[in-house]
């Protein structure tokens, strides 16, 4: 009866995987490009508003952020849902923009010290009273050039 | 049913193939950089005696602390300020030395001389709410822009940019520096046109 049998094994042969580290590093190497490193960890709600008529803030070496916002839900047992400022890791009072400024200014090289600009990274349902004294602040050390930092949308998209 | 043993596949072309995805992705991804409103904020130490400015050459725009709009002692949507704004931008009322040549305003004698005197003053409440402070600022600088990219089109019509792109262009980084030599000038010249005078008061107390 050997009409009947088979030549080789019905077995598939087993998947080749001599290119899986090819594909693993091509992910790797994917995110690695794609991905943003987020220099602070966000402790308060921070969605932007929306604008459309904006500029790009190209040059992250001559950026400094300043987040402010309701602190994320975490934080509201120790710092309560008020908006709050808050510099690099922690949460700020207003009167301590100042020095973060200076800090951040004397950290950058020489000659970008005098073009720095300031991102307010500000959450949409805070009060303008939190913003005019940060700008007050940022007057009073001479940092003048701001960026309201937005996300890209239709101004509607701001008036509920 | 009898079954056919598939051929192994040849595993040597796959490396070629995933580098050459890599490299699709390594093109077409761009970096998330953020963008926003850039602003200037006025020095703090506080001129002597501040430059006086006609009533009609400033347009004032208050928010309050229910997100209401006043421009020019007028209630008004947010939808209209544009308009309202680049009405009052081109208006052009003024003559002789004031004379503004490109302005296509209604020459109203209660509104703007010119777009160089015009200046738009922004105050807030300090209860506004900042998403409703940006609608504003964003919709003031897209006048500017509207107007820009008008005269922009108007002078420059070879190139096929609007004031806005050519801006863009402008900030790139990939853009050729002959280029940008290219494009400062012409940039500048709309800028004097219509200088954007956005000024912001320090907000009203609550009482």
């Amino acid at each position: 009866m050997s009409k009947f049998k088979k030549k080789k094994s019905s077995e598939l042969p087993p998947v080749n995987t001599a290119s899986l580290p090819d594909i693993v590093f091509m992910l790797l190497f994917f995110f690695m490009v794609a991905t943003v490193m987020r220099d602070s960890t966000l402790m308060v709600n921070n969605s932007l508003p929306a604008a459309d008529q904006i500029q790009k803030l190209d040059k992250k070496d001559r950026v400094m952020y300043i987040y402010a916002g309701k602190p994320s839900s975490r934080y509201v047992d120790k710092y309560g849902d008020q908006p709050r400022i808050q510099l690099n890791d922690k949460f700020a009072s207003v009167s301590e923009v100042a020095a973060f400024v200076l800090a951040e200014r004397a950290s950058k090289r020489q000659e970008l010290q005098n073009v720095l600009t300031t991102a307010l990274k500000v959450d949409g349902e805070t009060n303008m009273g939190l913003i005019s004294d940060i700008k007050q602040e940022l007057r009073k050390v001479n940092a003048l050039k701001i960026n309201y930092t937005t996300r890209v949308g239709e101004y509607s998209q701001n008036i509920d | 049913m009898a079954r056919r043993s598939s051929p192994q596949v040849n595993a040597g072309s796959m490396a070629d193939i995933a580098f050459l995805l890599l490299i699709f992705f390594l093109v077409t991804t761009t970096i998330e950089t953020d963008s926003g409103i850039n602003r200037k904020l006025p020095p703090m130490d506080e001129l002597i005696d501040p430059p006086i400015i006609k009533e009609r050459n400033i347009f004032t725009v208050v928010v309050n602390k229910y997100n209401q709009l006043l421009v020019e002692e007028k209630p008004m949507e947010i939808n209209e300020i544009r308009q309202a704004a680049i009405e009052f931008l081109d208006n052009g009322a003024g003559i002789g030395e004031e004379e503004c040549s490109y302005c296509k305003g209604n020459k109203d004698p209660d509104s703007s001389d010119n777009p160089e005197k015009a200046v738009i003053s922004l105050k807030n409440d300090r209860e506004t709410s900042y998403k409703v402070y940006i609608a504003v600022q964003n919709e003031l600088v897209a006048a500017y822009n509207q107007l820009r990219d008008r005269e922009f089109r108007i002078l420059y019509p070879n190139l096929g940019l609007s004031f806005v792109e050519a801006n863009k262009r402008y900030s790139d980084p990939r853009t050729s520096p002959s280029e940008k030599e290219n494009l400062k000038p012409k940039l500048s010249v709309i800028k004097l046109m219509y200088p954007q005078k956005l000024s912001e008061a320090e907000p009203s107390k609550t009482n």
